[in-house]
């Protein structure tokens, strides 16, 4: 028996039973206000995934918010201009921003774009899609947002209009599907070329590794969650709004959600969006509207915090003696140091 | 010449002077420290948030409000650099970058908290000044000499005084300075107040342009970070041409188009040039 089987199995039903735990949730019909708490925490974890993908083979975006717009905007036009069905139009709009992903990426790859200078492309770029937003606001509402048409009655299936249970479910799936990418990215032989380029570009470049090629395969994938959790957040919300789905802000905030939990830990962004929503929403419970800032003050104090105390964040707290002895995946791991303190 | 296109022009370069301060205090700090100040744009908004409350709330005179806005300023850039930067010195940069990340947030927090999400207005404006046959605005054109004088004493200092010179010097050989003679967490701490003063300096010519709201860093902060890249990040020289350069692409832009359309025009030449030109775009 080769001794990764057990692994795998034990590996697998565990995530399984939680699932399953997880799907019933709605079954014990918790307060509204609850559920969407939690879905909330699902598709910025989905989102937080996404980024944390790349992010921690040190391709930083500061333009996450861009994918998330896009995926977000191209659903929700295509439903409001041509009746196209969220269910057809999500997976448009997540194709829409991998393709952007990849027009952007492609160059930058190319021209050897890293570091600060990948960061601040992204920045840019991110910033294209918000303003190309706002500047099309006979189409998009602008900075006003948009509004998706309420299904007619008895189509509400056919809109991907649901209550908080129904979407429970979708969230549920999504975030699901990012774990399993980020899991199937990490046994695939990619995730060792990748730590690898972020150790040195060269070197891996002289082993062999088409580096162009492994940094697209990673973009797209994360691309695609961003867009995935955008489109969701959107059509969830019913409401769509360049502020909250693109720009410098909702990227800064989707990179330290990351950051908190953990970017080098498959559970990391999960833990991430559990601290910042429950801390946005704890807040605002605490101090009320009136107090709109508190939650970014808040954020801002812990973000300072965590980069000089737990720059490999929460998870990287727990996971660190487990990680330790099991020899297996130490190497991915550790030669992503990206965020770990010297010495 | 068509006088709408020549006004154009004008005021590309005016602007190219307000983006001008902000590039060069960038610059500063990123040659010395080797940090990018993701917030900076936060700190000038701090430092309109000053002058418009002495100004309109305590009635202070204004060039009174000016003089404390810079000092002010200064000091938050020196805390920062203390509190925030000081620790992460040896970490890697991009854990730099997110920290300053987190004082982005704080600042537009504590704004919102305090002053709420309201515009708020100077309510001073100067009369229009004509050149010739086009019309400029007079705060504009005030606004621009300040800012040249700022980079004026700014090259003055960093040329004429010892202190300059040593940051010039550290700028160039991190490991050799030390050993030298010169304290560099004595300069790092000097050059984060001067970058300080300048984005105090920004915030007095821009809180006579723009209304004051607790997201108004990010009208301006994104574009001032791809200017100083462009310019070669930590090229004062550079950075100040690529201020004027991304001033008429924004200003010749929204004649042809919209204001909107003319950013987005900007910011793919940024992309471009990083793409063709990643060490900026007057390197050597």
């Amino acid at each position: 028996m080769t001794p990764r089987a057990p692994r795998g199995m034990s590996g697998l039903t565990l995530p399984i039973l939680l699932l399953a735990a997880l799907a019933c949730v709605p079954l014990l019909s918790p307060p509204d206000y609850l559920m969407h708490v939690l879905i909330t925490v699902l598709l910025t974890a989905l989102a937080g995934t996404g980024w944390a993908l790349m992010g921690r083979f040190r391709l930083v975006s500061f333009g996450h918010g861009a994918f998330l717009g896009i995926g977000a905007y191209v659903m929700g036009l295509l439903w409001n201009y041509y009746d196209i069905s969220p269910w057809l139009g999500v997976p448009i709009g997540v194709a829409a921003a991998v393709a952007a992903g990849l027009l952007l990426g492609y160059p930058c790859f190319q021209f050897r774009v890293v570091g600060h200078y990948f960061a601040l492309v992204t920045l840019a770029a991110g910033e294209i899609v918000r303003i190309l937003i706002v500047a099309l606001r006979d189409i998009t509402g602008g900075s006003l947002g948009m509004t998706p048409h309420q299904a007619p009655p008895g189509e509400a299936f056919a809109a991907m209009q649901f209550g908080k249970a129904g979407f429970w479910w979708i969230a549920l799936a999504a975030w699901a599907a990012g774990l399993l990418a980020w899991r199937l990215l990490d046994r695939s032989m990619a995730s060792k070329a990748l730590a690898a380029i972020a150790e040195d570009e060269d070197a891996a470049a002289s082993i062999g590794i088409r580096v162009t090629r492994e940094k697209l395969m990673v973009t797209a994938l994360s691309c695609a969650l961003a867009a995935l959790a955008g489109a969701l957040t959107g059509q969830y919300r019913m409401y769509l709004n360049p502020e909250s789905l693109a720009g410098l802000g909702i990227s800064l905030q989707i990179v330290f959600g990351a950051i908190a939990g953990g970017m080098f830990s498959i559970i990391g962004p999960t833990i991430g969006a559990l601290i910042t929503i429950g801390l946005e929403e704890s807040l605002r419970i605490a101090f009320g509207t009136q107090f709109t800032g508190a939650a970014a003050l808040v954020y801002g104090i812990l973000l300072v915090l965590f980069m000089i105390f737990l720059p490999r964040g929460i998870a990287g707290l727990l996971e660190r003696p487990p990680r330790a002895s099991t020899g297996r995946k130490a190497p991915a791991k550790g030669t992503v140091p990206a965020a770990q303190p010297p010495g | 010449m068509d006088p709408f296109l020549l006004e154009a022009l004008l005021n590309g370069v005016l602007l190219g002077g307000v983006f001008a301060l902000p590039v060069l205090g960038l610059n500063l700090i990123f040659g010395v420290v080797d940090v990018i100040w993701l917030c900076y744009a936060e700190l000038v908004m701090v430092g309109m948030y000053a002058v418009w409350f002495l100004y309109t709330q305590a009635g202070w005179p204004l060039f009174l409000a000016f003089a404390i806005c810079l000092p002010l300023v200064a000091l938050l850039g020196g805390l920062l650099h203390v509190l925030v930067v000081k620790p992460l010195l040896s970490a890697p940069p991009i854990n730099q970058v997110l920290a300053t990340g987190g004082v982005l947030f704080v600042l537009q927090g504590a704004a919102t908290l305090i002053f709420s999400t309201d515009f708020r207005s100077l309510g001073v404006e100067m009369p229009p000044i004509e050149l010739g046959e086009v019309f400029v605005s007079g705060t504009k054109l005030a606004a621009f000499i300040a800012a040249l004088v700022g980079a004026a004493v700014l090259w003055a200092f960093l040329k004429f005084t010892y202190v300059g010179t040593a940051i010039r010097a550290i700028a160039r050989d991190r490991e050799v300075m030390p050993l030298m003679g010169v304290d560099p967490r004595r300069i790092y701490l000097i050059a984060s107040a001067a970058g300080g003063a300048l984005a105090g300096l920004a915030a007095c010519l821009l809180v006579v342009q723009l209304d004051v709201h607790p997201f108004v860093g990010l009208s301006f902060g994104p574009i001032t970070f791809m200017i100083c890249v462009m310019g070669g990040l930590g090229n004062m020289l550079g950075g100040f041409l690529a201020a004027f350069l991304m001033g008429l692409i924004v200003s010749v832009g929204g004649f042809y188009g919209s204001t909107d359309l003319s950013y987005v025009v900007a910011f793919l030449f940024f992309i471009l040039v990083m793409f063709f030109r990643p060490r900026g775009l007057f390197t050597r």
